[in-house]
């Protein structure tokens, strides 16, 4: 297997999750994008630990902090967005506009 | 002389099945109208993940995330669905404006045409061959977590005990 397929896959992803976060307004949906840039790169990070002339084992444990690190990102950033829904009923992005910007 | 995958047709076509599978889940995660079912396209991606770090030859991983994304993320986000009272069905209101979804598919774009430039463009980059003798077992991969990266792995689990105190301050009623 090339580890260029691995590499355009995992951009392929992380192109659709950008744009997911661009796109959407639904901030439950935003957070679903984060998880697929999140995921793509974790493809790149061990696509590399296999590749090249050394024996390299840092791909598979950064793939495993950020899988860690996910799970701790979405339960904050759940939280906070059911912080928001109960103090607007409302988790569309374009009604936080309390910053005016 | 090192193995090479290259000469593998079975894991290519795998790779290949498991690939468009994927980009047509993702894609359905960022386009479908209704919450649930992106939340369901997103298991479909993340398995199609893991089966991709088993082409890989990194089977904890791939365990790893069967159980943390699609045991536990996915039915976070479920329940963050089920919270927030989204619309069953359909809801019209998940998606931006359409400037808002030109501009992010430009960018989009953009981006994966620099990427894959970068990819395609480097020399001797698309010639690299995935070695099978590189694969590492999981005792490598607990000494190397134990021993190199142990700061990190400390530093992990307090992000982990903070990050579950500040949600349950955010989330709980007072």
């Amino acid at each position: 297997m090339l580890l260029a397929n691995f590499l355009m896959l995992s951009s392929i992803l992380f192109c659709i999750g950008v744009y997911g976060v661009l796109a959407r307004k639904n901030a439950v949906m935003v957070l679903m994008s984060i998880e697929l840039i999140l995921n793509a790169v974790n493809i790149n990070l061990v696509a590399f630990g296999v590749a090249g002339p050394a024996v390299d084992i840092s791909g598979h444990v950064f793939a495993l902090f950020i899988i860690a690190i996910a799970a701790a990102e979405v339960g904050v950033g759940l939280a906070m967005v059911l912080l928001i829904y109960r103090n607007r009923s409302s988790i569309d992005l374009d009604d936080l506009d309390l910053m005016k910007g | 002389m090192d193995a090479v995958w290259g000469d593998n047709t079975a894991q290519n076509i795998a790779f290949y099945i498991i690939a468009a599978v994927m980009i047509v889940a993702a894609l359905r995660v960022v386009t479908t109208k209704n919450v649930v079912h992106a939340a369901l396209y997103l298991v479909a991606v993340l398995v199609g993940i893991a089966g991709q770090f088993i082409l890989l030859g990194a089977e904890f991983i791939a365990a790893t995330q069967l159980l943390v994304y699609v045991g536990a993320i996915v039915v976070l986000f479920l329940f963050g669905i089920m919270l927030t009272r989204a619309q069953l069905g359909k809801d019209r209101d998940v998606d931006g404006s359409n400037a808002q979804k030109w501009s992010g598919g430009f960018v989009a774009l953009i981006l994966l045409v620099v990427m894959g430039y970068a990819i395609y463009g480097t020399d001797g980059m698309t010639d690299v061959e995935l070695v099978e003798e590189r694969v590492q077992t999981i005792s490598q991969v607990s000494d190397s977590i134990f021993s190199t990266y142990i700061v990190p792995f400390e530093a992990v689990s307090v992000l982990l005990l903070a990050a579950l105190i500040g949600a349950i301050v955010l989330a709980r009623r007072d």
